[in-house]
């Protein structure tokens, strides 16, 4: 593996934590399903690139990205909490009814952003290579993005969500609203996949109406593999992991498709993704069937 | 104060299933009165806790703890009144989150959530003094998850979680059902204690006979979801598990009139 490549694999992974810690957030923190993300995360990239080629800031795209995608996740909520349509199938029907949103939200396929300025134009040419600078740059934002939520899930607030997930029936005993507490964790969770889908519209240069295919694939192979590798100690551990896994994941792709040896294909990519998420869910299985 | 007034509760309604749980019952519970529940099962023991606590809305009747009315206040709404414990140790708290994060949660019970950190050093030494308290040697395991500890030293937790906050009722729940003897035992003293040094008003629900004589000011037999026995001060002193027993199995055997029940 070249060292663009390694270092294109870093930052695709590092784009992906933020899917990863929204996927934590609904996943663990809330125990909610959630497939809007295949959906979000395009919608993300849609909104930032239109709203980018209609002259707006770059800065202030990724913020509408976020809250379209707050808004995505809302509708979700929506179906769960009001309509009482089971979590996973609210969170389908949110995800199909995107595809035609983010369509609507380009007016086709895809749209280019070749020579936009983006949050990263500013940070190209200071000296570093451009392979440096997409890593670095996305880094910084999801080591922000980790201490916020690890603040906010070990405050008054976050314990409310996270007692929402772990037992509603306790939580509603201690005075939590936890519908409320759906709401507002799917709307966090959607708005930071959607930062992601900002992201990857402003490194990879494009928004693609079919890049959110396995998008929650993702997300969940970050989440456990960040599990399987670090364990559970808590919850910065816990997000720690989810971007570590979301990396590693990247790395282990790249390595599995530039192997000859393996005679792979870029074509055989969601086979791939789909061997290594089996790997890491029943890895921690059998490790704990040969202790016991 | 807490007031029952004409409760009817009817579950699946206009079903075949409709049972009517609660069948006009109403109390007054003066404050800090500690009262045990008793009755077969299917009297409507857990029906009457469950209206209190808001988790079953009755389908006429008022309740009103304190001086609100909360007849129509989910479970969530009025937590600020109504402290519990639940029969189930697993029930009462989160096992996935610590007992320090389980005390911070209850510690706020009934009231906004913000943004502070849920365990800044003076609240963990606060939770941690409480928990010592307990001669269970927990303080000393405050970062274990939750779900580590036994039945009973959940319940323990519990019954520190419910007082961490104020309330104008607290529920127990057939809380020493669970657990072995002994340490039912040490969870009915600790229970006495807490509501003894904080005169609480409380409401415990029990299949002990022996329990609903011993602890409390008050006893009330439920059945078919009606209130068929309600003794305290001296009656109730002289009042004997046989008694109780006697008259269960004459209810059960449905061989009186409820009305000649109503002793006392």
């Amino acid at each position: 593996m070249s060292q663009i490549a390694f270092w294109g694999a870093v930052e695709l992974g590092l784009v992906y934590a933020f899917v990863a810690l929204g996927v934590f957030l609904a996943f663990r923190v809330l125990d909610f399903p959630d497939l809007t993300v295949d959906g979000s995360f395009p919608l993300g990239a849609a909104v930032t690139a239109v709203l980018i080629i209609a002259g707006v800031n770059p800065w202030l795209a990724s913020g509408v990205a976020m809250v379209a995608g707050a808004a995505a996740g809302i509708v979700t909520a929506i179906l769960n909490v009001r309509f009482r349509i089971l979590n996973l199938l609210a969170s389908i029907l949110t995800m199909i009814a995107l595809f035609s949103v983010n369509l609507r939200v380009m007016g086709k396929p895809n749209v280019a952003l070749i020579n936009a300025d983006t949050m990263l134009s500013p940070f190209y040419g200071l000296g570093l290579r451009d392979f440096y600078v997409r890593p670095l740059f996305v880094g910084f934002l999801v080591l922000v993005a980790i201490i916020a939520v690890w603040r906010f899930l070990e405050s008054d607030a976050g314990l409310a969500m996270r007692a929402t997930g772990a037992n509603a029936r306790m939580a509603r005993a201690q005075g939590v609203d936890t519908s409320r507490q759906i709401y507002l964790g799917m709307a966090l969770s959607n708005a930071l996949v959607a930062f992601g889908g900002a992201l990857f519209a402003q490194t990879n240069g494009f928004a693609d109406v079919t890049s959110g295919v396995g998008t929650i694939v993702v997300g969940l192979a970050a989440v456990i593999i960040g599990e399987t590798l670090l364990g559970a100690r808590g919850i910065l551990i816990a997000l720690v992991g989810c971007v570590l896994g979301s990396i590693l994941y990247r790395i282990a792709i790249q390595l599995a498709l530039s192997t000859d040896m393996l005679g792979l294909q870029a074509s055989d990519l969601n086979l791939v993704t789909a061997a290594l998420v089996t790997v890491a869910l029943v890895l921690p299985r059998l490790r704990r069937g040969g202790a016991a | 104060m807490i007031k029952l007034d004409n409760i009817q509760v009817i579950f699946g309604k206009g079903t075949p299933l409709e049972k009517q749980a609660l069948n006009g019952v109403s109390l007054t519970i003066e404050e800090g009165t500690f009262v045990t529940v008793i009755g077969s099962n299917g009297a409507g023991k857990s029906t009457v806790l469950g209206v209190l606590a808001g988790d079953v809305l009755p389908s006429a009747g008022q309740v009103t703890i304190g001086n609100t009315d909360v007849t129509r206040k989910g479970t969530a709404a009025r937590a600020g009144l109504v402290a519990r414990v639940f029969q189930d140790p697993l029930a009462g708290s989160c096992g996935a989150l610590s007992i320090e994060e389980n005390l911070a949660l209850a510690a706020r019970r009934g009231e906004s959530r913000g943004l502070t950190p849920a365990l800044g050093p003076k609240r963990r030494e606060h939770f941690r003094e409480r928990i010592a308290e307990l001669n269970l040697g927990l303080e000393n395991r405050m970062r274990d998850r939750m779900d580590l500890l036994s039945g009973g030293q959940r319940q323990a937790v519990s019954l520190v979680m419910a007082t961490l906050a104020g309330s104008e009722v607290l529920l127990l729940d057939e809380h020493t059902a669970a657990l072995d003897p002994g340490m039912a035992e040490f969870i009915m003293n600790l229970t006495q204690k807490i509501v003894s040094e904080r005169k609480l008003t409380a409401l415990m629900v029990t299949h002990s006979m022996r329990q609903a004589l011993d602890f409390g000011h008050r006893t009330i037999m439920l059945h078919a979801g009606e209130v068929v026995l309600d003794v305290s001060g001296d009656s109730r002193k002289t009042l004997q598990v046989e008694d109780l027993i006697a008259m269960f199995r004459r209810i059960r055997g449905q061989t009186l009139d409820d009305d000649a029940l109503l002793i006392g």
